[in-house]
């Protein structure tokens, strides 16, 4: 992705998502409707990708919304911006960018989507396998690094 | 037949997810199977199992009386002239392939081919290979604001004398139907070959070849209470007659050796290699299957409770609603308005509601509506209006948590 116009570092490094902020709001959800919603919430908090950064090129393929990944190292470590056309996968990616943003290769290696997911209460329907897409993006995410 | 019995025969639908009873709506993707059809297949393989055509053991020949026997029906059912004329494939794919390859000696550089443009991709992908192969030229029929084909421009097309005709029955994505036998009559009054695409039709309409007479008619057994691959290319038998094989070998052969080999006579010509035996012996109970339902009945009662889908999904508003016509055939397409397909796909889904959500593989018709995709909800002979009523429920809990 390196020859692709980028979004500048500053855009990189804003992107905030504090684990500690979102996952209990995950761990304390009492229902799947609340899970959902705080997933649709969190793909708020993304920033929406500029058109002139929806281009092919970055598009994740597997996706069946769309979606796209921007990958930028910094001082050894990983910072993405991504974004997609349908609510739910922008939340999940969100989810996965909380999870690698800032991170070095090794931890971004060693993460385990499977044991994250669980951990949310999303291991049924939103576990990256069963979604379509998220492992794409997770896939993308690993390979980038 | 009490429809509750009916139900109870489709051992599938007697399922929870994740908590939920299964509310199955996605048909016209393929339908569910009843048990006979299971059992069929299974019994072929516990008793019969063998090559047919070939052997001259008993079990062979249990295989091939059976497996010839479903040629027999199939003639009947869509009312073909001869059993030679019903080809087993692999499903409505294959059969187009089948067509656009075959004729390709028939097509020269310049010839237009029409394609409708509700068609999905395998009745577009094979004809765009042979106007490779050929220089032929490909030409969308273009449809009205309401998803109707447009019958002007068609008629318009007409004059310019297509050397193919290709149509759907019944649009996969949208569910609107065509008036095929006008449409056919008026394409073979300029000289054109015919196909149409029954894969959406034949488990819903009376298909009569007679009536519509095309000159190729396919369609596959899944959509219609029978296995995956398997599926017939019906074609009238002078012009099926004149197709190249596109599979040579096995017994589509009558003679071989390192000089020249001479081909069969039909259909043996164009079922190159063990064909899927099983899979056509559960094609043959699906047959049953339809045949034992009071057929006005049962077409009456789909026609019902399409239109109680479409009219409840009118009721709830924030709904898109595309080409949905009183007369369309299984299947309602739609969007929340505003909202991505795939969202509302996976909070259905959260409810154990199974809808197809995408293009349906019919981009160029996603392209002409100028949507990316849409939801699709489609009925079978075991959808009742519980379904209905539980899928709007659920779609009613996807609006407040999309639109809230």
């Amino acid at each position: 992705m390196s020859q692709l116009a980028q979004p500048s570092t500053a855009a990189f490094l804003a992107l905030s998502l504090d684990s500690e902020e979102i996952l209990p709001l995950f761990e304390n959800a009492g229902s799947w409707q609340e899970r959902y919603r705080q997933i649709m919430l969190l793909g708020k908090k993304l920033p929406k990708l500029d058109e002139e950064f929806r281009v092919e090129q970055a598009q994740v393929r597997g996706c069946e919304s769309n979606a796209w990944l921007y990958h930028n190292e910094i001082e050894g470590k990983h910072y993405f911006i991504a974004d997609s056309d349908a609510r739910i996968v922008k939340g999940l990616i969100a989810l996965l960018l909380t999870a690698c943003n800032g991170k070095s290769s090794d931890e971004i290696a060693a993460f385990n989507s499977d044991v994250y997911f669980d951990r949310l209460g999303l291991t049924g329907q939103l576990s990256p396998s069963r979604t379509n897409g998220l492992l794409a993006v997770l896939k993308a995410i690993k390979t980038s690094v | 037949m009490d429809h509750a019995n009916l139900r109870a025969q489709f051992p599938t639908l007697e399922q929870t997810l994740d908590g939920y009873p299964l509310c199955y709506l996605d048909t016209a993707a393929t339908s569910q199977k009843p048990k006979q059809v299971i059992e069929a297949m299974s019994s072929y393989y516990h008793k019969d199992n063998a090559n047919v055509h070939r052997a001259a053991h008993q079990l062979s020949s249990r295989a091939t009386t059976h497996y010839e026997a479903v040629r027999d029906q199939l003639k009947s059912f869509i009312k073909a002239q001869r059993r030679e004329e019903i080809i087993f494939t692999h499903g409505t794919t294959e059969s187009i392939n089948m067509v656009a390859y075959g004729l390709t000696h028939k097509i020269k550089s310049g010839d237009m081919i029409l394609i409708d443009t509700a068609a999905h991709h395998a009745n577009i992908v094979p004809w765009q290979e042979l106007a490779k192969r050929t220089g032929a030229v490909i030409k969308p029929i273009p449809l009205t604001e309401d998803c109707r084909l447009d019958i002007q421009a068609y008629d318009k097309l007409l004059e310019e004398k297509p050397a193919i005709v290709a149509l759907c029955h019944v649009s996969n994505a949208l569910g609107t139907q065509n008036p095929v036998d006008s449409l056919i009559a008026k394409a073979k009054a300029v000289g054109a070959i015919t196909l149409i695409d029954g894969a959406q039709a034949i488990a819903h309409l009376d298909v009569d070849m007679q009536k519509i007479n095309c000159d190729f008619y396919v369609f596959s057994g899944h959509k219609m209470y029978g296995p995956t691959g398997v599926g017939v290319l019906y074609g009238r038998f002078e012009l099926l007659d004149t197709l190249t094989p596109m599979m040579t070998g096995g017994e589509m052969i009558k003679t071989v050796s390192f000089d020249s080999t001479e081909y069969n006579i039909l259909p043996n010509r164009l079922e190159a290699g063990t064909p899927p035996i099983a899979e056509v012996i559960g094609l043959g109970e699906a047959l049953s299957f339809l045949l034992s339902l009071p057929t006005a009945e049962t077409a009456q009662r789909e026609k019902e409770l399409l239109n109680y889908l479409q009219q409840q999904l009118k009721n709830l508003g924030d709904i898109t609603l595309y080409g949905a016509h009183e007369d369309n055939i299984g299947a309602v397409a739609f969007n929340l308005t505003g909202e991505h397909h795939q969202d509302v796909g996976i909070l259905l889904d959260q409810q154990g509601i199974a809808v197809r959500c995408g293009h349906h593989c019919a981009m160029p018709l996603m392209q002409s509506l100028g949507i990316k995709g849409c939801c699709r909800a489609s009925i079978g002979v075991y959808s009742n209006k519980e379904d209905i009523d539980r899928f709007i429920e659920a779609l009613k809990s996807v609006k407040d948590m999309l639109l809230d």
